[in-house]
């Protein structure tokens, strides 16, 4: 409703009407008690304004009062945190089988990637109708990813991906803003979302990308930086076998249990030393300063590919779940 | 210096009972050492101001057309570190509480008086540093510092952490200073319980002051000393972590924002007393509240990091533990309503002051609410809805109460009286001239506007427009009380021991005191804000 009055962006996601909802009855609640408190100190400092031989009277509390005007507000509050934190986890999980986006924020400017290969610069298209997953790094400082059409926000980090999702509903361009201070152009770093019908977006998904998907780049960055050396697809590399990895559980030397996401990803290509899968050896070297964050995410895509096998593709060996390899490095 | 006053011809006073720059520079009397701070603060006080209307001239127009980037990028950033460090954290505490507690509790000054003038001389040494970091450019991180923004690119940051680095020190003796002198000075009878709010309010904020200010000198420290020796703290090249910068700073700067508001919320439970003249509605729970605030403050630090990548559970604990601090100070608003409440109010400035702080701490504290539900947050942080958050409470709540305490202390700290047309009038223009400036501002942070833009999109230019005008408004509100105190020094009409018929032991010495307070040490027998029995003009003591 009130698309038109200038109070709120647009409302082009799914999640858009949810945080509207909280705060529209954040607005009616604080109306409500602005009106309340302001309205009764005027009527005090009317009805009781200083009046020759009128004295005041001297009243010291009132237990019943304070209780009443703690454990009301109280509960109110606790209306809200649970109304907050419904909204916030369903703007925060995002849902399976999601599209997905790499996005590299660098002073001062977004660069996207597609799966499908397509690479832009400050303007992001996708389709209407969809879930989309952004999975994001960044290059240097921290930024912030915000589309206020969308209602949503995620801080971009650097030395890590953080992940954002929205499902947009309506076409159209939004603003894109950065939203955490990032230095000299910090303000420049805007662009634009082009939400497209799904027909313009396959058409446009076409039109693009000439070097091929993003998963067939990492491919090819998995065989010249020498990765296939050691995770062979067989059991006899002297790294795991990558397949049907990403997204599995995977126990370490120490003991511990992580499950292969993202971040396991790559961080085990920028600081192997940190988890090494039980039974292997500690010998993998880093590839710190040798492989861009667009080269990473890459990687991380070809990786996320191995998980489904594609169909009728030779060779593949079979995919036993890495928790069970046994080591075959002899020394 | 020498002729600050003229004073009353027989009878000496803290003002004329020595002169000479070494009496003002060497003195511990605290009412000399909070004159000092008033003039350095107010200094800052301006400076900062000056800052921030720069930032608002730029942003009359969606282009940067009036100063480049990185020069708007310093001026959003010195405007911050001045106004909190140098102006917001000592503004109450270090001017009307360390001319005021002493006599509030009928001590002749506090437990540590040379410490007191040692505060002073580390905020002054913490000043010049940040002068010169001014004046050699300025910094350029945000007053958040955030890594690795701090430790690897901006400029001049080394010169801005030490000066806050510095001051901390200031602001940690100080609070040092008051929690003994409040254990310890309390004159015969002034037991716990009939301790003037304004008393609870500087114990608690120093004990804010003392416990974490300590943890921003260490992150400081840190981000020093990953700049200069790429330690790798905060690095995650270096194996170093962005966001335990972020917890390490918001863990004293969320219990900063309680050291700067809760002093004020002390001052306006005095005046809101006195011009209704009745006791506080509801002591014990005033009392308690500021204590709540103090210790619930130092654990919701983290809902400045909803978006930064906290775990989903993180934000809900801290979200929750929020709420739960949003509620004493709802009881505070309550119960100053409760207190008007068949009173006999009158409409002085001080007054008229409080009114305002009670209506724009409550818009702020309300839109508090807004920010600390997560689904919300995610939405207007980083925004201009906190921008107005936050001015709501520091300059419409905070600045006002100051205001507020200067006028109402006025006479008692120089002997003389403002002129009560100019002081009423001054206080109109700057709350008319406060809401236009940051009502505004609300609505842009809902629209999507981003904090710390130079520049913006073009839809947002009408809002700002307003804003920027009701900043030229506040700005003259601001200059008035300037000129008007000023000039009450030397022709304001001479003021007796309590012009406002107040209840305090503040009250029953000379306007202005003499150095050591009371004659003799008073004996309390009435309890705090007894309006029904005020006691007699002449400090009782015991025979």
């Amino acid at each position: 409703m009130f698309e038109n009055l200038p109070l709120w962006p647009a409302r082009a996601s799914t999640l858009a009407g949810n945080v509207d909802a909280l705060y529209i009855f954040l607005l009616i609640l604080s109306g409500f008690m602005c009106l309340a408190i302001f309205s009764m100190i005027t009527v005090f400092a009317v009805r009781y304004r200083r009046r020759a031989g009128v004295e005041a009277e001297q009243i010291e509390g009132s237990n019943a009062l304070e209780f009443t005007w703690t454990f009301i507000p109280l509960g109110i509050f606790l209306v809200i945190f649970v109304w907050g934190t419904i909204v916030y986890f369903q703007g925060r999980t995002p849902p399976q089988g999601a599209a997905e986006i790499y996005t590299v924020a660098k002073q001062w400017m977004w660069k996207f990637q597609h799966i499908e290969g397509q690479r832009e610069i400050n303007e992001l298209h996708v389709p209407v109708g969809r879930d989309v997953r952004m999975i994001m790094t960044s290059q240097d400082v921290i930024h912030s990813f915000y589309v206020p059409a969308f209602r949503v926000k995620q801080d971009v980090l650097p030395g890590r991906y953080t992940v954002a999702w929205f499902h947009a509903t309506k076409p159209g361009t939004y603003h894109l803003f950065c939203a955490e201070y990032c230095g000299t152009m910090h303000s420049g770093m805007v662009g634009s979302v082009v939400v497209m019908e799904p027909a313009q977006y396959e058409a446009w998904l076409s039109g693009g990308g000439a070097s091929g998907s993003l998963a067939e780049t990492g491919q090819g960055i998995f065989q010249s930086l020498g990765c296939s050396t050691c995770h062979r697809m067989d059991t006899q590399g002297r790294g795991p076998n990558l397949t049907g990895v990403f997204g599995k559980p995977v126990l370490l030397e120490d003991g511990r249990t992580v499950t292969a996401d993202e971040n396991y990803v790559r961080e085990s290509i920028l600081n192997p030393g940190a988890k090494v899968v039980s039974g292997f050896k500690p010998i993998m070297p880093t590839f710190q300063g040798l492989v861009s964050e667009e080269q990473l995410n890459a990687l991380v895509a070809y990786v996320k590919s191995l998980a489904q096998p594609p169909a009728g593709a030779a060779g593949t060996p079979n995919l036993k779940p890495p928790t069970s390899q046994t080591p075959k490095t002899t020394k | 210096m020498a002729a600050i006053a003229a004073p009353i011809p027989e009878r000496e006073n803290y003002l004329n009972k020595e002169y000479g720059i070494k009496s003002w520079l060497l003195t511990t009397d605290h009412k000399r050492i909070a004159l000092l701070y008033l003039l350095s603060i107010t200094f800052f006080f301006f400076i900062g101001g000056f800052f921030a209307l720069l930032i608002r001239l730029e942003l009359l127009t969606p282009a940067g057309d009036l100063v480049q980037a990185d020069t708007y990028n310093k001026l959003f950033t010195m405007h911050g570190q001045v106004m909190v460090f140098f102006f917001l954290i000592p503004a109450v505490p270090a001017v009307l509480g360390n001319f005021l507690v002493p006599m509030m509790i009928g001590a002749r000054d506090l437990a540590f008086p040379r410490v007191n003038l040692l505060s002073w001389y580390l905020y002054m040494i913490g000043a010049v540093i940040m002068l010169y970091t001014i004046l050699t450019g300025g910094a350029d991180t945000g007053w958040t510092f955030y890594t690795p923004l701090s430790t690897q690119f901006a400029t001049n940051v080394i010169g801005a952490a030490l000066s806050i680095f510095v001051v901390g020190f200031s602001s940690i003796l100080t609070g040092l200073n008051f929690i003994v002198t409040v254990h310890r000075m309390r004159a015969p009878g002034m037991t716990w319980s009939r301790l003037p709010l304004f008393v609870w309010a500087n114990y608690a904020t120093a004990i804010i002051q003392v416990l974490g200010t300590p943890v921003l000198a260490i992150t400081l420290m840190l981000v020093a000393l990953e700049r200069i020796f790429k330690l790798g703290i905060f690095d995650p090249r270096l194996g170093g972590d962005p966001l335990l910068f972020q917890h390490l700073f918001w863990f004293y700067s969320h219990p900063a924002v309680y050291i700067m508001i809760l002093p004020g919320m002390g001052v306006v439970s005095e005046i809101v007393s006195c011009f209704s003249r009745k006791r506080v509605f509801g002591y014990k729970f005033m009392a308690l509240a500021v204590i709540a605030i103090a210790v619930l403050g130092f654990l919701v630090w983290a809902h400045h990091m909803f978006v930064a990548g906290i775990s989903l559970y993180a934000g809900m604990v801290f979200s929750f533990l929020s709420y739960l601090v949003a509620i004493p100070s709802a009881i505070k608003v309550f119960n100053w309503t409760a207190t008007m409440y068949k009173g006999s109010i009158s409409y002085s400035t001080p007054m008229l002051y409080a009114f305002g702080f009670i209506g724009l701490f409550t818009m702020g504290g309300l839109t508090g609410l807004f920010l600390a539900a997560l689904g919300l947050n995610v939405h207007v942080t980083d925004t201009y809805f906190v921008v107005a958050h936050f001015h709501y409470i520091m300059v419409g709540g905070m600045v006002i109460a100051y205001l507020a305490g200067i006028h109402f202390w006025w006479p008692k700290i120089s002997g003389r009286m403002y002129p009560e047309f100019w002081g009423k009038l001054a206080a109109m223009i700057i709350f008319v001239g406060f809401n236009l400036t940051f009502f505004p501002q609300f609505v842009l942070g809902y629209m999507g506007m981003p904090r710390r833009y130079w520049q913006y999109s073009p839809e947002f230019q009408i809002l700002n427009v307003l804003s920027t005008a009701g900043a030229t408004i506040l700005a003259v509100g601001y200059l008035l009380p300037m000129l008007y105190l000023l000039w009450s020094m030397r022709y304001g009409k001479i003021a007796d021991e309590n012009p406002w018929g107040a209840v305090g032991l503040e009250w029953m010495t000379t306007s202005p005191p003499t150095t050591y307070n009371f004659d003799e040490t008073p004996v309390v027998t009435w309890e705090a804000y007894d309006y029904e029995h005020p006691p007699l003009r002449e400090v009782p003591v015991e025979r």
